[in-house]
């Protein structure tokens, strides 16, 4: 019987609701909006946080990395036609890291050339890595073709390379690149492997000259034999050189709790053997780290926001019960009077309120989960929605209806029925 | 002696106003008796109202006892009066008190709905009442589709709906014309002769002249109890059950 006692009160509080269909309708709307909000805002909090937490791991959270960093110009040495700038780390420091450094497992190397690729007519500017075997195990890469450089390579100063995704696309549109010879710069070198991407890719062939994206790698030992350390760059009215040993050391640290002693021990050792600030450590766990400490930050705020607008909701919905519990003080009279008890009556007002609450809770998680996807398509900002959000979100609004509903049902309830009778 | 339906011994209602007291009801003490058709009489403010809501549980007595059904309402909280009003009372007012979004026939079925174990041919009850108040043709209307006259015939019907011990009525008649007022007394009179236990609160004399006992009322007060001829007719009933 309980159970269709409940069915009648849903029944009754309905049609109630739907007596004042534009009141009731205006009335959700709070709850609704509220909803809809919680859902969007965590969606595009998760996915804004998402796509940077991608790019740092990728950088791999149990590395250190060393990065050279070309010095503010010297003012005194004023407009000279030509010059060569020494800066970056040394040989000498990879060697310190090596011999001295606990809790690494292991260490790369990377230099940068900037060189043009070019094969046949095609061409394109190239960021050009020299490294050793290592670096694809360290950085996670995926070979997508062939192989990437090995030990053998280095030991025989092969003149081999492997290219980038964006790379292998421009120069080798319609065949397959690999055992094909390219030009790095002015000299021949045998495409032997290509790399996955790295973030997802568009569609389009990498515009050449756009930005250096397009990567392309080659022995460590056999760009050194070739290139040197000096590289020239034109620019307008004259050409710079500069001179630097390496662009880029990776550390692989054995431990993930060791990481910050190994690059608090690095930022020491540099600054000591640096004058000029020409280097930075890059931590990817501590940015990974910060980055979610950011993202937990960014949360607890939209989370507010979103929570204060369903509570917005909550008192309005309130509202418009006690003005309902007062226009139907009469009603409440009889139905007292003809037998209800005081849970009737309160159970009559909360299912309203709830009514309310859980309809505009569910059209809010419908309108919720539009608006990432809009907020998609119009803004190409990515978004997330966690199966949580909208669980979460139609939860508080339901609780929200129970909460903010028990205040008016239970003044109802607490009606002289003497009085209520005689009301108006 | 027939069994008492409603006994009042020394009920007594004092209303604070202030600091002043309002004796409505004073050391009221009749019984009413199963099959009897009172009247109550009295001005405005004689206490008439105050009355009814304490025979019909809605209001409870100061001082005294009140007794509905053989039982002590004094000793019942909220949740035990409502069920006795649910299943012992029928509220008859003056103007009507249906519900204005349910239809007929759900309006006679509302006692019904708060009984703790509402009987199951609810609705073939409603059905029936609505039929024999002339209203087979009006059962899924709502009230604001209904003459006056019409609308308190489904008052009475919902005051039967629950076949109750005691029908308690204020007014009934009040917001009625003359002609549509003598069909509902037939109506009330027609209940009676079934042996219903009526209590007819009115002021106008030809409404209490059908009644069996008259109680005048005065200041809280009761003026007095007239027996009339008509309280023979109980008598020679079949339908009651003799205890004396």
């Amino acid at each position: 019987m309980k159970s269709s006692s409940f069915a009648r009160a849903l029944k009754t509080g309905v049609n109630s609701l739907l007596l004042h269909k534009l009141r009731s309708l205006l009335t959700t709307l709070g709850v609704l909006f509220g909803t809809a909000s919680v859902i969007s805002m965590l969606a595009i909090g998760e996915g804004a946080s998402y796509e940077a937490q991608e790019q740092i791991k990728q950088l791999g959270s149990q590395n250190v990395i060393l990065r050279s960093i070309k010095p503010p110009e010297d003012p005194n040495q004023g407009e000279r036609t030509s010059r060569v700038i020494v800066y970056g780390l040394k040989d000498e420091d990879l060697k310190r890291i090596e011999e001295t450094f606990p809790a690494v497992k292991q260490v790369v190397p990377i230099r940068q050339l900037h060189k043009e690729m070019s094969f046949r007519n095609r061409a394109m500017a190239a960021r050009v890595q020299a490294t050793r075997p290592l670096y694809q195990e360290l950085t996670g890469r995926v070979v997508w073709e062939g192989r990437f450089i090995t030990q053998e390579d280095e030991r025989t100063l092969n003149t081999v390379c492997v290219l980038g995704t964006e790379v292998a696309r421009y120069l080798f549109p319609l065949e397959t690149s690999l055992g094909k010879r390219v030009k790095v710069g002015g000299d021949y070198f045998k495409v032997v492997g290509t790399l996955a991407p790295r973030v997802r890719l568009s569609d389009d062939p990498a515009v050449p000259g756009e930005d250096l994206t397009g990567e392309v790698f080659l022995p460590y030992e056999t760009a050194r034999k070739w290139y040197g350390k000096l590289q020239v760059k034109r620019r307008a009215g004259g050409r710079d050189m500069e001179e630097v040993d390496l662009h880029e050391i990776i550390i692989e640290v054995d431990h993930p709790e060791n990481v910050t002693v190994v690059a608090s021990a690095a930022r020491e050792m540099l600054s000591r053997f640096h004058q000029k600030k020409d280097y930075e450590v890059v931590v990817p766990l501590e940015l990974l780290l910060r980055a979610e400490r950011t993202k937990e930050i960014f949360n607890i705020v939209l989370g507010s926001i979103a929570g204060i607008s369903l509570l917005v909701g909550g008192i309005g919905i309130m509202n418009v019960m006690l003005a309902t519990v007062t226009e139907r003080t009469r009603e409440i009279g009889i139905r007292r009077a003809l037998g209800a008890k005081r849970r009737h009556i309160v159970m009559q007002f909360l299912v309203e309120t709830v009514c309310l609450s859980v309809g505009g809770g569910l059209v809010g998680v419908a309108v919720g989960l539009l608006i990432p996807y809009i907020v998609q398509e119009a803004a190409d900002m990515p978004t997330i929605v966690t199966p949580t959000a909208p669980i979460l979100a139609f939860g508080i609004s339901a609780g929200v209806g129970v909460l903010f509903g028990i205040y008016p049902a239970w003044r109802a309830a607490d009606m002289d029925p003497v009085e209520a009778l005689r009301h108006e | 002696m027939n069994r008492a339906v409603a006994e009042l011994i020394e009920v007594e209602r004092i209303y604070r106003m202030g600091a002043e007291k309002v004796h409505a009801l004073d050391r009221v003490s009749f019984r009413v008796e199963r099959g009897e058709y009172w009247s109550v009489m009295g001005a405005s403010g004689s206490g008439k109202s105050t009355l009814l809501n304490v025979m019909g549980c809605l209001d409870r007595p100061t001082k005294g006892s009140y007794r509905l059904a053989e039982r002590d309402t004094g000793v019942m909280d909220d949740d035990e009066l409502s069920e006795l009003r649910s299943r012992k009372l029928g509220f008859i007012f003056q103007s009507y008190n249906l519900i204005p979004q349910l239809d007929v026939l759900e309006n006679i079925m509302v006692p019904l709905f708060y009984q703790d174990e509402p009987p199951v041919d609810g609705l073939e009850r409603a059905e029936s009442l609505a039929r024999r108040t002339g209203l087979a043709d009006r059962m899924r209307h709502k009230p604001s589709e209904l003459s006056g006259g019409q609308q308190q015939r489904v008052a009475i019907a919902r005051a039967l709906v629950n076949d109750p011990e005691l029908i308690l009525a204020d007014e009934a008649t009040g917001n009625l014309d003359s002609q549509t007022a003598e069909e509902i007394l037939d109506l009330f009179d027609e209940l009676w002769r079934e042996g219903k236990t009526l209590v007819f609160v009115t002021h106008e004399t030809h409404v209490a002249a059908r009644a069996s006992h008259v109680l005048r009322m005065r200041d809280g007060q009761i003026e007095e109890i007239e027996v009339r001829e008509r309280a023979k007719e109980i008598q020679g009933r079949p339908a009651t059950e003799a205890t004396c």
